[in-house]
């Protein structure tokens, strides 16, 4: 009997208890800084084009296969204005396949592609699977438009360049980097090719 | 004048609440008494083996957060130290405590819904798991300030962890460990000695002990039995070489001691944390970065990505929240594993199942399955 006296006092003292849940969709939690929502690129508000180049590292290395992406030259690097060579052209991400398993995000050497932190990045209804493969504009407004305030980068372990952002050297670094994505750029293009 | 009866089969499963997944439970019943039971799976089957095969190492650290999603991160981990061993890696001094504070983690996140759902098996419905619901979600959160993901955690790397934890972490971590054996006593005076709990679960489902290792059978079921046999003590891993804990052990190896059991461990596991939290060394916690100390042993021009491990094989295993979890891997030589096997230990559990069942009600094969405590995507990959 004492047993059950005992389960029904703590039952009967959680009934006092502030609750810990929110009403989720009027009121939503904090997202950790670090949160992994659906992976989106990165805008490049300096030269007013994606940080992605095109090189497909992501598109080899993830798991389920759910990222399409091509490359053509920059328009912009002939007229002197980016020092990208080569800048994406196509880019298709599968929302309905991905795992958010963050690996795309790590392999990548110019910090183009970042997991959503927002809500917006786990929020995603569609009537049709379809419209979840999403494509380059539809991938990089949040970043455009700003709703993705302070994504999460970080030259990551494993297979970083261990390229990091640091103040007023954001630039700087960006073109240097822009130099071995052209090579690898090419690289990946001959052996498309090949 | 003698009734003519004859036994009646009934299916649990593949879709009923009890099965804890897509799991089916064929009982043959001679009235209330089950005579015989078999299990068929194999609904969850997904060909995880299969498709590591096709995959580089590294791609394959995600899977293994789908074979046991209630504890992501002794999947990871069992799997990373099985291409460790391939590879001869050995992990940074911070890596190595992080896991084992990771794996603790997960352990008590992973026996709280054990037990939570194990009292919704014997009719405490959804009341007391809430209880541990509260609790397991402020350690995903961790999971989640940690690496980004609460569930499917892919934090192991090969080679170390995936990043270093946030500044934030060790103040809500320690903050958590103050408040959880509070937590725990709440679930100990909800549950132990609960009479209805106990007269549901005492004397039910008993697995000797000579049964228990004649079946291969591990973790906190094992040890209910009352063999002191965990493979944190047994074969180190990680950090724990280094840690102070003891083994739980129940005496019956019955249902009852098996909650019990998982109880006891988790006060064990906030102990571990307490420690670990305290001991953990700074440090880079990947090997393979450009600050590591510890240089790989292979040479990767293109990234650890591609890593390709010499010929030969290795065997990992580790204590996770089920049992013995194993990974044994065939490599060729080639950027993909030749053969990936998991000893999973959710599937070798289950094997005594019709020998705990044969001879009980049906309400109470019910609650052994229960705490079996077994995750179907692990039973059946
Ligand atoms: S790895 Fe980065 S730069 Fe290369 S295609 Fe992917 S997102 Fe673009
Ligand atoms: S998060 Fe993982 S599954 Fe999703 S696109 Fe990136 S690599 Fe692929």
């Amino acid at each position: 009997m004492l047993g059950m006296v005992k389960a029904i006092g703590t039952t009967l003292r959680a009934a006092f208890r502030k609750p810990v849940t929110v009403q989720y969709p009027t009121e939503k939690k904090d997202l950790p800084h670090r949160s992994r929502g659906f992976p989106v690129l990165l805008w490049d508000f300096e030269k007013t084009e994606p940080f992605c180049t095109g090189c497909q590292v992501c598109a080899r290395y993830c798991p389920v296969d759910c990222i399409t992406v091509t490359m053509k030259d920059n328009p912009k690097f002939a007229e002197g204005k980016s020092k990208r060579k080569k800048i994406v052209d196509k880019f298709y991400l599968d929302y309905a396949r991905c795992m958010r398993c963050d690996i795309c995000v790590e392999v990548c050497n110019f910090d183009a592609i970042v997991m959503n932190n927002t809500w917006e990045g786990v929020e995603l209804s569609r009537y049709d699977r379809q419209d979840l493969v999403m494509d380059l504009p539809e991938l990089l407004r949040q970043s455009r438009t700003g709703d993705l305030e302070d994504p999460f980068r970080e030259p990551m372990g494993v297979a970083h360049s261990g390229w990091a952002p640091k103040a007023g050297e954001e630039d700087e670094q960006a073109a240097q980097a822009a130099q071995p994505a052209a090579a690898a750029g090419e690289a990946a293009k001959e052996g498309g090719e090949g | 004048m003698t009734l003519k009866t004859e036994p009646f089969v009934v299916n649990v499963g593949p879709q009923h609440p009890s099965t804890h997944g897509v799991f089916r439970l064929r009982l043959t019943l001679d009235g209330e008494k089950i005579i015989d039971a078999d299990m068929v799976m194999g609904y969850l089957h997904r060909s995880m083996e299969k498709l590591a095969e096709e995959r580089t190492y590294t791609q394959n650290i995600p899977f293994t957060d789908r074979t046991d999603y209630l504890a992501a991160m002794t999947g990871n981990l069992a799997y990373v130290i099985a291409v460790e061993n391939l590879a001869g890696v050995e992990p940074p001094e911070r890596a190595q405590w992080l896991r084992t504070i990771m794996s603790e983690l997960q352990r008590f996140a992973s026996h709280s819904m054990a037990i939570g759902i194990f009292a919704n098996d014997c009719g405490a419905w959804q009341t007391p798991v809430m209880h541990m619901f509260r609790d397991r979600e402020k350690i995903l959160d961790l999971f989640e300030m940690a690496c980004g993901a609460r569930l499917t955690t892919n934090y192991m790397r090969i080679g170390g962890v995936s990043r270093d934890i946030p500044p934030e972490f060790m103040p809500t971590a320690t903050k958590l460990l103050k408040d959880l054996p509070k937590r725990l006593d709440e679930y100990e005076n909800l549950l132990l000695e609960n009479e209805i709990i106990v007269a549901r679960s005492r004397g039910v489902g008993v697995l000797t002990a000579e049964q228990a290792m004649a079946h291969s059978v591990s973790g906190p079921m094992l040890r209910a039995s009352g063999v002191a046999w965990d493979i944190r003590k047994a074969d180190p891993y990680a950090a724990y070489d280094k840690l102070d804990f003891d083994i739980a052990v129940g005496t019956h190896g019955d249902v009852y001691d098996r909650f019990v059991v998982r109880v006891a461990e988790m006060r064990q596991s906030l102990h571990i944390l307490e420690q670990a939290l305290e001991m953990m060394p700074e440090g880079p916690v990947n090997a393979m970065q450009p600050t590591a100390t510890v240089q790989p042993a292979w040479s990767a021009p293109t990234g650890p990505l591609a890593i390709r491990p010499p010929e030969g094989e290795a065997y990992a295993r580790i204590e996770s929240p089920r049992g013995e979890l194993g990974f044994y891997l065939i490599s060729d030589g080639g950027p993909a594993p030749f053969r990936f096997h998991i000893r999973s230990p959710s599937f070798i559990n289950l094997t005594p199942l019709a020998l705990m069942t044969v001879g009980s009600t049906v309400a109470d094969a019910i609650v052994i399955l229960g705490s079996v405590d077994i995750v179907v995507g692990e039973v059946d990959r």
